[in-house]
């Protein structure tokens, strides 16, 4: 079972999370010309790294806030969470 | 190669089992080979063998970081069958059924093949109406589907709920008869043996570190047990395909996901078939030991872990017992988890790469056990020709751009959603 601090209401248990994938990835700005490869890297090409790994989760049962999660992929250990508009040194 | 055989049984009986040979060698690797295949799974044994039968390519290497048949191939359910809707799956499935039937004669090795047919559960009317779509796809490719009536399911597998006041109600069912399970431990043994006969050297205990590209070709391979020349690299290595995307700078659509499955105490045969719930996630079958074997929805979030959490294994259990309830008085006797190749339309690929001399193998999902012989074959056929074969051009890698997905579930590019 992952536990996992919700920035706004504290640690819950893994149950109450609804996963959300990758955090780092970044649509392409607005009002600009898109190559086929950045929609690509934006909707399909995704790093999956075996380590640290910045993912979004959502509170679902919970504050139903989107948050960010900073997890090991190969031993699940949680390092850290963030609000979604958290500045992420 | 010694033939296994009635006779060779007893004539060994009778010298106390003390002269069998060794299945396969154990070779160090050579300073060069043709073709070296990364990953000593399931579909990299298969590979390797259809290499030498179908294109007499014996200058071969597989390299294995653990050892063959510790990974996906002996983690799995067992299950193998090819209903599905869409022909580039159905077409490459069913070539796969075919390998399947042949399969034990074909290595002579009992893979225990046992086509007891595949129960797909409908709980609604909608349910019903796209199951009789997609038997219909099927039928027109060649693949045998018979859509169930509530009554015809019952008569086949009573112990299911049936029941008036259940909140997923059993409406039918979808049946591919030819469907079924194999020994999975001994689909990659099977392969072993025969690769190894022909001169493939299945090289285990070796990781591959790195990979020797100049001017946009394959030149070989760095290993922990030193560097290895090849003509043509074949990555086929599942769950651990984004480790080695990221050695070559490339970014696949393909995220790696944590998987569970579990067997029960092992009673007496009740289940002659392999059913899955068609409200959520779970699918059973009993061993030929007796255990049920069980399995479901992904963990859902991104793991190379190899092994599961709770929640997961009890949400599906869940399911479970909401179809028989029986399963309730079963003690589990283990669970255990793989790490699978989640790709983002849920259909895998089988393509060349920008890198000359360099073959993809990944994005097996859910399925990829049961795609073994079709998958080494047609991999083969890509690596040996270098060009794709028609049962794997839909499985291109370009397809995520060219927008010609292969979307079986209708799950979008969120295949790890459950």
């Amino acid at each position: 079972m992952l536990h996992i601090k919700c920035p706004h209401c504290g640690m819950r248990s893994q149950n109450e999370f609804s996963y959300g994938g990758d955090a780092t990835v970044k649509r392409p700005a607005l009002n600009k010309e898109v190559t086929d490869q950045e929609w690509d890297n934006f909707v399909y090409n995704r790093v999956s790294p075996r380590g640290k790994h910045l993912e979004l989760w959502q509170h679902l049962s919970g504050c139903r806030q989107w948050i960010k999660v900073e997890r090991d992929t190969a031993t699940h250990e949680i390092f850290n969470t963030y609000k979604t508009n958290e500045e992420i040194a | 190669m010694q033939k296994y055989s009635i006779f060779s049984l007893v004539k060994n009986a009778l010298t106390g089992h003390q002269n069998w040979d060794l299945a396969w060698k154990d070779p160090n690797p050579k300073e060069e080979y043709d073709v070296v295949i990364i990953g000593g799974g399931g579909h990299g044994l298969a590979t390797a063998y259809y290499l030498a039968k179908e294109h007499q390519i014996t200058k071969v290497a597989i390299i294995e970081k653990g050892w063959i048949g510790g990974g996906n191939v002996g983690r799995n359910t067992t299950i193998i069958r090819s209903n599905y809707m869409h022909d580039e799956n159905g077409l490459f499935s069913e070539f796969g059924m075919d390998l399947w039937r042949k399969m034990s004669q074909d290595l002579n090795y009992n893979v225990m093949f046992s086509p007891r047919g595949i129960i797909n559960l409908a709980h609604s009317d909608a349910q019903m109406n796209a199951y009789a779509r997609r038997g219909n796809s099927m039928r027109l490719n060649g693949i045998d589907a018979v859509l169930l009536n509530r009554e015809e399911v019952k008569e086949i597998i009573p112990m299911a709920d049936f029941s008036d006041n259940v909140r997923f109600p059993i409406f039918g069912g979808l049946m591919q008869p030819s469907a079924g399970t194999a020994r999975h431990d001994a689909v990659a043994w099977g392969y072993a043996r025969q690769a190894d006969s022909m001169g493939v050297d299945i090289i285990q205990n070796c990781e591959v570190t790195g990979f020797e590209v100049s001017a946009g070709k394959i030149k070989g391979i760095r290993t922990s047990r030193g560097n290895i020349k090849a003509k043509k690299v074949g990555l086929c290595v599942a769950g651990s395909t984004n480790i080695l995307a990221e050695k070559l700078n490339m970014t696949l659509p393909i995220e790696t996901h944590l998987l569970q499955a579990c067997v029960s105490e092992p009673v007496k045969p009740v289940l002659d078939k392999v059913v899955t719930f068609g409200a959520g996630h779970f699918y059973i079958s009993q061993s030929d030991k007796g255990e049920m074997v069980m399995g479901g929805d992904l963990d859902g979030y991104n793991s190379y872990a190899q092994r599961g959490n709770l929640p997961t294994l009890q949400h599906v259990l869940t399911e479970g017992i909401a179809m028989m309830p029986f399963l309730s008085k079963l003690k589990m006797l283990r669970t255990w988890g793989g790490i699978m190749d989640m790709s983002m339309d849920g259909s895998p690929i089988i393509d060349k790469t920008h890198i000359d001399g360099l073959y993809l193998n990944c994005g097996w999902c859910y399925g990829g056990f049961k795609a073994t012989p079709a998958s080494g074959w047609t991999f083969a056929h890509t690596i040996a020709q270098d060009r794709v074969h028609e049962l794997n051009a839909g499985y291109s890698l370009n397809r995520f751009s060219t927008g010609h997905l292969i979307d079986e579930k209708g799950l979008g590019t969120k295949t790890w959603i459950s």
